[in-house]
């Protein structure tokens, strides 16, 4: 599935993406943390329809339900079979000082021993993503590592 | 200490009245600039209420609300979002600006300004008002709709354009040459450049200088770092609002994203009273003979940004519909038209009354012609259930 990506200068980002059954959603991501999800119909392919709001709040709770932790369920599945090994969701909050920055800034790796084995950004999952992935707020880092090293990756993302 | 009385009751007049106008004029979905501009001119002297002892505070917060203003400009701006808006949009600043500024520049002629006062009428004509706009998109809820990254592309450009514009209005406001002018926005956007690259290298440090857990620490320290940055700026002539810019345009990240809520209430206090002061500047009376020249100006450039919005549009593949709605979102022009006339001097005769009743009509017409244009025609009960 193809997940667009567009720039929403000032006010934040719009994800676009058609559903299997035709219909064209549109999620807009507000800098505000505010989240409005638009779907596109009838004639007018331009003009969004407003389906609903979310603060971040309830934006947070929806992800939920829908799907990072399915993603990161799968991959926890893969290492309950390595004993030792663990994985778990890091989130990226706005706030965090590697938004917008490549993911190789983070020396994760070097520092804590783990790896980030993929990113969830919305809809889309970056699979072994490289040193120049851009990180972005709300996206979910997937990290497999030992106990401590993903704690010391929560850590670095946080602060 | 003492207290004086009269200055007191006419600030929490002017803010209670502000309060009023600023309410009534959301209620019905509009922007609350051109009320605060009606609230100046019926201010003051020969207007409905004087105040004479608040004249000198809001002088005083005038230029500080300028500063504020591009302060939050520079916070908002991201240099991907300006990269971007330059790859796609580029053309389309070119056509904004060509089509925009030169009516500005000939009502300006025909009108008898001097040069400084044709410059600022031409910036005045050409930048449209990223807050009304992206305000009004969100309310009327088309951020969604396929038209608006072109609208908001084409205000970024504008707004950074300013960055360059501003340095050369002030210069040649205060008296200097075309020589100096150009020294100043060479000053500027070397200074713009340097910040950009100075934020995505070094941002954390910057962000280091302010940065601080408690909110009050972190206020103090931008507005500490901002008036002094200013004042400098406008020490080496490039304009207070310039180095303000960017202050803004340095800090990125989650500094700036705090910085912005921090400072937000301050600049909506003082961005009023700016334009309470631009209000207060005009005599009600000379608003009346530049009517008709602001009338034309208005709707002439009105119907070049619709030119605007639907060449930018049409850059992106939007639909006619969708072209129309970009073109009618640009028309509204606001708070830096009105920076632009606080900077060239509020003292010479007909720009500042133009531009008040300029931007008077526009920013009361531009959200209404945006909120009827291109919207969905009027649909059958039985469409929106099987819509949804």
């Amino acid at each position: 599935m193809d997940v667009n990506e567009v720039l929403l200068p000032g006010v934040g980002l719009r994800y676009e993406f058609t559903t299997q059954a035709g219909e064209r959603i549109g999620v807009v991501a507000r800098r505000t943390g505010e989240f409005e999800v638009v779907g596109y119909l009838g004639g007018d392919r331009d003009e969004g329809r407003p389906l609903f709001r979310l603060n971040e709040e309830e934006a947070e709770a929806l992800a939920q339900i829908l799907g990072a932790p399915r993603i990161a369920e799968r991959f926890a599945d893969l290492t309950r079979e390595v004993p030792g090994l663990s994985s778990e969701p890091v989130r990226v909050a706005p706030g965090s000082p590697y938004v917008d920055r490549p993911l190789g800034h983070t020396r994760a790796r070097t520092r804590t021993g783990a790896s980030v084995v993929a990113i969830v950004r919305g809809a889309d999952v970056i699979a072994s993503p490289g040193p120049d992935q851009v990180l972005r707020a709300a996206d979910v880092l997937v990290v497999v590592g030992t106990r401590e090293g993903i704690d010391g990756v929560k850590r670095i993302i946080r602060d | 200490m003492h207290v004086s009385i009269a200055l007191l009751l006419e600030l929490g007049l002017i803010l209670a009245v502000l309060s009023v106008v600023g309410s009534l004029a959301r209620r019905v979905a509009l922007s609350p600039v051109p009320l605060y501009l009606l609230a100046g001119l019926a201010l003051g002297q020969g207007g409905v209420l004087p105040v004479p002892a608040a004249e000198q505070f809001v002088q005083a917060g005038a230029s500080i609300g300028i500063v504020l203003l591009l302060l939050a400009l520079g916070l908002e701006f991201s240099i991907a979002e300006f990269t971007t808006s330059m790859r796609h949009h580029l053309p389309s600043a070119g056509v904004d600006l060509l089509v925009n500024a030169v009516p500005g520049v000939v009502a300006g002629w025909l009108l008898g300004l001097d040069g400084v006062g044709v410059l600022a009428l031409a910036g005045a004509t050409y930048i449209s008002s990223s807050g009304i706009i992206a305000r009004l998109l969100g309310d009327l809820r088309r951020l969604g709709n396929r038209e608006t990254p072109s609208v908001l592309s084409v205000l970024v450009l504008e707004d950074f354009l300013m960055a360059a514009y501003l340095p050369v209005l002030a210069v040649l406001a205060s008296g200097g040459t075309w020589w100096q002018a150009t020294t100043g926005a060479l000053v500027a956007v070397g200074a713009v450049l340097a910040a950009f690259a100075a934020s995505s290298r070094w941002g954390h440090h910057i962000g280091r200088l302010v940065e601080h857990p408690d909110n009050e620490q972190l206020m103090l320290r931008m507005l500490g770092l901002t008036m002094v940055v200013a004042a400098l700026a406008e020490l080496v002539r490039a304009s207070a609002a310039v180095g303000a810019f960017l202050v803004g345009l340095a800090l990125t990240g989650q500094t700036a994203e705090r910085a912005r809520a921090v400072i937000a209430p301050l600049r909506d206090l003082f961005a009023a009273v700016f334009f309470v002061a631009i209000g207060l500047s005009v005599a009600p009376a000379a608003l009346v003979p530049v009517l008709p020249a602001a009338l034309a100006l208005a709707v002439a450039t009105g119907l070049t940004k619709m030119f605007t919005g639907r060449y930018a549009a049409s850059r992106d593949g939007v639909g006619r519909r969708g072209r129309l709605r970009a073109g009618a979102a640009l028309i509204a022009r606001g708070e830096f038209s009105l920076v632009i006339v606080g900077l060239a001097g509020t003292q010479l005769p007909v720009l500042a009354p133009l531009v008040t009743a300029y931007v008077f009509v526009l920013a009361v017409s531009g959200p209404l012609i945006t909120r009827l244009t291109g919207t969905r025609p009027a649909q059958r009960p039985s469409d929106q259930l099987q819509g949804t």
